[in-house]
């Protein structure tokens, strides 16, 4: 790589270009914490003055507390089992010659690109027809179907990124499978394990189109938020608790994408 | 691998009973080890997204009696959604929409993911890290933040007010096709940068070193070996896109106003205020149709394109 620096010397004007690349994508949610502190009900410039009367009063609205326990709940249970379910998929496309694997891995991440809505939809038409209530185990459900992709593909780039010698060197010397997979592969996975249950849980957590079909009376935070975008006097409050999920999704997913490559010495491993 | 190891440590198959000689003659099989442990993931997709699509296919068949469902098998809802202006010219703006929003992205997309694959030396984990968090976070709120940019007395408006430069807030910003084409476009861009930059970095250095050597300007480089070898990446990016922006009805509902409403928007009304189920899955079968039929012609010809310029 050394004779290249044609091809990889600086560019001065795509650098600039990237620049502008991020601050388009950064520059419009910045604008929700920088409201949610403006002493207006009205989202508008000029601003105000600074406040925080709009964060003390989401403070003690008790029904966003039950909508955030509600998605806690949702979000925990679901990216467990996509995780899981997950881990399954991985080892096994990793460490197996497994004959039409590659139709296998293409349905399980359909849901990565098919419409939300069809998934809603029919999710929504199969709980009705067996008679079952909606509620937020119908949600948990829906979320683990749209998380597994993501739990997949993060956790095979994990399986491929170790030695699979280790894992022979541990049956060589004596270990069953069971013990070889929960003393040495899952040890050494266990980075992307983290990783993929954050990205599920975040995935989860601000999801909204499966949610609004599949959700009964008991609202995750996103569908409480949808109910309060209907007022005008409400959004403020959206504002101060939009810039707070906003800033922690930020943070749980780029742990996670750190996490997903620490250790592992390529960036060619997708999503 | 495992299988081999086990024979050799584990006694003879022939010494145990017929259990322990399943159990090693199931250790042997590669196959069926693989199976065993896909099957779990298998059970749940099957039971959480090919039954319900089999069964949604089945009721768009059917006709809606008030709360109740007439099983007699039908095409009348598929009929009905070919012959009503409103759902053609629904569905028409809906691929309308998406392909100006997945071409706007690609294109702003490439540069970004050419810049990171081959100008970026140090830290390109931190770049492609940057990328992609905003993807991941609240689509609800993303969109409500555009709102909040474009509305009547938004960001710009009340910016440019402030500025002097006009004197009425400008209408045509908010509840508009082009509002929901912006707002589409930010929310996806980081999705379409993963592929793109992936196809980029897997071009072997050395074929750009070669053109070089023989004479090639930066142009020429590009446009015989850069682009053709990244196209895998631009058409994996553009179906990512396209597809499910087809499908999207939150962004219309919050941005789009009544020019902006897409074909979604009424399938959701179907299993909503119409109450109409039958007819809402016959219009969710057609869209993944439409949208399949339009994908793979898409792929054939960007393949016949490329294998015409080789």
């Amino acid at each position: 790589m050394t004779d290249v620096a044609y091809i990889d010397r600086p560019n001065r004007p795509l650098y600039v270009y990237a620049i502008f690349y991020l601050a388009f994508l950064y520059i419009p949610v910045m604008f929700l914490p920088l409201f949610s502190f403006n002493d207006n009900i009205y989202i508008t410039f000029p601003l105000k003055g600074f406040t925080i009367q709009w964060y003390v009063a989401m403070f003690k609205d008790q029904p966003m507390w039950a909508a955030l326990n509600n998605s806690l709940r949702v979000g925990c249970v679901s990216s467990a089992i996509a995780t899981l379910l997950g881990l399954f998929v991985a080892k096994a496309v990793t460490r197996y010659r497994i004959p039409g694997v590659k139709p296998i891995i293409f349905v399980i991440m359909l849901p990565m690109v098919v419409p939300l809505i069809i998934m809603g939809v029919a999710l929504l038409i199969l709980v009705t027809r067996l008679g079952f209530n909606l509620s937020l185990y119908t949600i948990t459900m829906a979320h683990v179907l749209i998380s597994v992709p993501f739990a997949m593909a993060t956790l095979i780039s994990r399986f491929e990124g170790f030695d699979p010698s280790m894992e022979e060197a541990s049956s060589d010397l004596g270990a069953g499978p069971w013990s070889t997979f929960w003393r040495v592969t899952l040890p050494m996975v266990a980075p992307g394990v983290l990783a993929s249950f954050l990205l599920c849980f975040t995935i989860s957590f601000d999801d909204f189109i499966m949610a609004f079909f599949l959700g009964g009376t008991d609202p995750t935070l996103p569908i409480f938020i949808w109910g309060q975008l209907r007022f005008p006097f409400r959004l403020p409050g959206v504002l101060a608790l939009g810039s707070l999920i906003l800033i922690i999704s930020f943070v749980v997913v780029f742990i996670s994408l750190w996490l997903r490559r620490w250790g592992v010495e390529d960036t060619q491993s997708g999503i | 691998m495992i299988e081999t190891t086990i024979e050799v440590s584990a006694p003879a198959p022939r010494s145990r009973s017929w259990r322990g000689r399943l159990y090693a003659w199931y250790l042997s099989s590669d196959a069926l080890k693989g199976f065993t442990l896909l099957s779990p993931t298998l059970l749940v997709m099957g039971f959480t997204m090919c039954i319900p699509f089999g069964i949604m296919v089945v009721m768009s068949f059917w006709t809606q009696i008030g709360f109740e469902f007439d099983t007699v098998f039908t095409l009348g809802n598929y009929a009905e959604a070919i012959e009503k202006p409103v759902y053609r010219a629904l569905l028409l703006r809906s691929l309308t929409i998406s392909s100006i929003c997945t071409v706007v992205t690609v294109l702003v997309s490439y540069p970004m993911a050419y810049y990171v694959a081959f100008h970026v030396r140090k830290r390109k984990m931190a770049w492609i890290i940057l990328m992609t968090v905003p993807f991941f976070s609240s689509y609800l709120l993303r969109i409500f933040a555009w709102k909040v940019i474009l509305g009547y007395n938004g960001v710009i408006n009340s910016g440019l007010k402030g500025l002097g430069l006009i004197e009425q807030p400008l209408a045509f910003l908010l509840y508009s096709p082009t509002a929901v084409v912006i707002t589409l476009a930010h929310a996806w861009a980081a999705f379409a940068i993963l592929p793109i930059f992936i196809s980029l970095e897997k071009i072997d250095r050395s074929l750009l070193e070669a053109a070089t050597d023989l004479g090639d300007g930066p142009v020429k480089r590009f446009l015989g070996i850069t682009l053709p070898l990244s196209m895998p990446g631009v058409i994996v990016a553009s179906l990512m896109i396209f597809i499910p922006t087809v499908g999207d009805y939150v962004t219309p509902t919050l941005v789009g106003g009544p020019d902006g409403l897409m074909i979604a928007n009424l399938i959701q009304a179907q299993f909503g205020l119409i109450n109409n189920w039958p007819m809402g899955a016959a219009l969710a079968f057609d869209m993944m149709l439409v949208v399949a039929v339009i994908s793979l012609l898409y792929i054939w010809l960007t393949r016949k394109a490329m294998e015409n310029i080789a």
